[in-house]
């Protein structure tokens, strides 16, 4: 992981590229994030893609529910020379939840943006293939923000309860 | 000449006069069910077609999850389900006649599962391996179905995952089902007659769970 | 009938016939030159033959060649991040187990590892030693599963027999050590559930004895067969840079050439002490994936004897008592004990707010668990970032311009885990 230090001179390169593109940083029993403006999604990643860190692991979203804005988008990338993590965090409202898509830059994140859109309804503009990808294509509701219910159902034996009652059980 | 004549042995006796009342049309009720039962041929070629099919289930290769990772191993070696005559999965549902839900059943798969019974033809089981597709199992939320809703499932085997022992020993009770002797529940085994939750009368009142399959339900098949 | 005379309409059909029967062109061009061919679009739908879980294919063949090809899952999607999120710690761990249902032991490292580095503890190195043995084993039994099913597609059924009866092995030895064959609830958060018992060493070293001669019996089955070289080598060929794009990671990448391996690029749970190599292929193709694979079993094998031998004394989990249940002979003595015996197991342990992401190496690739916490007793969210998932973007380049035959040896080389890839 980077250090503390080492964070900061990033953010800061980055802050020198592209102004507001860095909202703050954090660093948390040795994990680096920078938080970063949505908008400028691109030239972040971009910028961090130049430094080394060629490989995007992971794209997944968290709901912040209490927090606004709501829905953060995270991207662990990772550079596999030095190997080294580094995340950046993307938080958008759920009122306009858009942020551009990195599927040109990162071929690996088009199915995770679309297990982002199914789950929490965050769209990625500029996704060749924005749809459902867990749930079934018609369903409404996106399962994995925070005041979305857990769900589930009584559990019925009914069947052979009632046809056969008292006889097999 | 000198016909010989036996002793007429006691139950040959019992039914000269079942013969007799029935003629007379004075055998009923139960006695006159047992008359039928043994005597009309249907049944004893029904218990016969009953012994040949349980003994040659043809089940589905239908493998959902973890479940099927233990119906993979009541196929090997150790667990060998060859030694009853099941060994034979088939890949397609209109050869096969026992399907083995092994897993969760998610919302997307449960109508291509009830699509796939329908193509089965009859007669058909249906065993529910498994908690999550018996009882929604560890995982009670938006995103699985229990399979009671749109299968008419014979038997439910618990556990997660079911040992290939467990799984073995609900295909061998449907085996029995099958075949006409169905075992005892452990109501009548363990003398505990009466503690069921379901009284008789309940069942014709209606049931207040909704999707109640019924049999003859086709349900939009 | 007459032979000679025809009616006229007679005639006239016979005309016709010839007429467009003269007219199909039987050249041997290829697919895609001169004229357009149709495209058929294949539903492999979600219940097929091979055992490789509900995956569905929209395969858009021209002939027998895939043009394109759409996987489309979902169908055994289980809610584990959501069910996750509603329970206590400690209860997460049979719920995430379940989630890529062939290296259960993976699932658990990644979220317990992740809970640990949020909440600060320290795993005991006998308990580090402990999970990285049942890890291996677990390793060995998903590539005998693997190695089983694949051979099945294949057509050489000899393979699952073999295979599955040692899968039997190593599953008693899992049934051992905490008494259950699939998904354990054996790693807890801090260490492992129990100490191994009397006797699981004996029968370990016997089967690690017994497996590299099972492993060389595989090869000697497998390998050499001239139907497996035809159908595996030069097919599904991906190069790295392509892979590295698509994120792809675990054996697949190593088939290709790319020595990446997180045990030995960012070693967890003590996998620094432990000497051993990583296979890494040349060429990329189905025959390379198979051969790195297999090659892990003698791996595996050599990191579980090492980890045996060197196993030390020490408590099989952490110590801090408000973390780990105290041990049960104290709860008669101890009245702290007695309290924080009930307080975890009523409300389980608070971790302090902040997020984890904790990636281990599992049979597939890199397997993470992302935790963010909030501060109470119950996760905020528990992402699995799953091989499979990514890895089943790969296979469209793969796949692409090679016959469906070779679609089926592929998706086999593959392995993928669709429990994985739905959640």
């Amino acid at each position: 992981m980077p250090d503390a230090t080492e964070l900061e001179l990033t953010a800061q390169e980055l802050r020198d590229a592209h102004t507001e593109s860095i909202l703050d940083t954090s660093f948390h029993r040795d994990r680096a994030t920078l938080i970063a403006n949505p908008q400028l999604i691109r030239e972040v990643l971009g910028h961090l893609e130049r430094k080394g860190y060629t490989m995007l692991a992971s794209l997944h979203g968290v709901d912040y529910y209490p927090e606004e804005p709501r829905l953060g988008v995270l991207y662990e990338m990772l550079d596999m020379k030095r190997v080294d993590r580094i995340s950046v965090k993307a938080r958008v409202s759920i009122d306009d939840p858009h942020i551009p898509s990195v599927v040109d830059m990162f071929p690996t994140a088009d199915f995770p943006e679309r297990e982002v859109y199914d789950m929490f309804g965050v769209v990625f503009d500029g996704h060749p293939d924005l749809r459902r990808i867990l749930m079934p294509e018609d369903y409404e509701g996106y399962p994995q923000r925070r005041d979305f219910p857990v769900g589930g159902e009584p559990v019925l034996f009914t069947y052979n309860e009632e046809q056969s009652y008292g006889k097999y059980q | 000449m000198e016909v010989k004549r036996e002793k007429i042995p006691a139950d040959f006796r019992i039914r000269q006069l079942q013969a007799r009342d029935m003629l007379r049309g004075d055998l009923e009720g139960e006695d006159l069910d047992r008359y039928v039962e043994e005597r009309v041929l249907t049944t004893t070629v029904d218990k016969a077609v009953g012994w040949a099919q349980g003994n040659s289930i043809y089940p589905l290769t239908f493998g959902l999850a973890c479940c099927a990772m233990e119906q993979i191993h009541i196929v090997a070696a150790r667990m060998d389900i060859a030694r009853f005559g099941f060994e034979a999965f088939r890949a397609s549902p209109r050869q096969a006649d026992l399907i083995i839900l092994s897993g969760r059943v998610s919302i997307k798969m449960a109508p291509v599962i009830r699509r796939i019974w329908d193509q089965m033809l009859e007669p058909k089981w249906a065993i529910s391996m498994g908690a999550c597709c018996s009882s929604m199992g560890v995982f009670n939320n938006y995103a699985l179905v229990p399979s009671d809703k749109f299968l008419p499932i014979d038997v439910h085997v618990p556990g997660c995952p079911p040992r290939p022992e467990a799984l073995m020993h609900g295909i061998l009770r449907l085996r029995d089902l099958i075949q006409g002797h169905a075992r005892e529940g452990w109501r009548a085994r363990y003398d505990a007659v009466g503690t069921e939750e379901l009284l008789p009368g309940d069942a014709e009142l209606g049931s207040p769970a909704i999707n109640v399959f019924k049999p003859g339900d086709t349900a939009g098949a | 009938m007459s032979t000679g005379q025809q009616t006229p309409t007679e005639q006239s059909l016979s005309e016709e016939y010839r007429r467009r029967e003269s007219s199909i062109t039987l050249s041997a061009e290829p697919a895609g030159e001169g004229e357009s061919h149709e495209l058929l679009t294949l539903n492999i739908g979600p219940h097929h033959p091979s055992t490789h879980g509900v995956l569905r294919l929209l395969a858009t063949l021209e002939g027998e060649v895939v043009r394109d090809i759409k996987p489309i899952v979902g169908y055994v999607h289980t809610g584990i991040e959501k069910t996750a999120e509603d329970k206590a710690y400690w209860k997460v761990i049979p719920v995430v187990e379940r989630m890529d249902y062939l290296s259960y032991y993976f699932n658990a490292m990644a979220y317990c590892g992740a809970v640990e580095s949020l909440l600060g503890v320290e795993v005991p190195t006998r308990a580090q030693y402990l999970r990285v043995i049942h890890m291996e084993l677990n390793r060995i039994a998903s590539h005998l599963v693997w190695l089983g099913t694949s051979a099945l597609d294949l057509g050489a059924i000899s393979m699952f027999w073999y295979t599955f009866r040692d899968r039997e092995l190593v599953l008693d030895l899992f049934e051992m050590s905490s008494g259950q064959r699939m998904h354990t609830r054996y790693f807890q958060v801090g260490g492992v559930f129990e100490d191994i018992p009397r006797g699981f060493e004996q029968k370990l070293r016997a089967f690690l004895k017994l497996m590299p001669t099972r492993a060389d019996q595989y090869a000697d089955l497998f390998e050499k067969n001239q139907i497996v070289i035809e159908r595996l080598r030069n097919t599904g060929v991906v190069d790295r840079e392509t892979l590295l794009k698509l994120g792809v990671t675990g054996p697949l990448l190593r088939a290709a050439g790319e020595p990446w391996d997180l045990r030995k690029a960012h070693p967890y749970s003590s996998y620094d002490q432990f000497e051993f190599k990583i296979p890494v292929g040349t060429v990329g193709d189905n025959y390379d994936r198979y051969r790195v694979r297999h090659a892990e079993f003698y791996e595996s094998v050599k990191i579980i004897e090492q980890a045996l031998d060197g196993l030390p004394e020490g408590p099989f989990i952490t110590t801090a008592r408000k973390v780990a249940l105290p041990p049960r002979h104290e709860l008669a003595t101890s009245m702290e004990a007695l309290i924080h015996h009930f307080k975890l197991v009523t409300e389980g342990f608070r971790v302090p707010p902040g997020e984890a992401y904790y990636p281990i190496e599992s049979p597939r690739g890199e397997l993470a668990c992302f935790v963010r916490s909030d501060g109470s007793a119950k996760p905020a969210r528990v992402h699995m970032r799953d091989p499979s998932f990514v890895n089943l973007q790969a296979l469209e380049p793969m796949v692409r311009d090679g016959y469906i035959a070779d679609l089926i040896a592929t998706l086999a080389m593959l392995d993928p885990i669709l429990g994985g890839i739905d959640r």
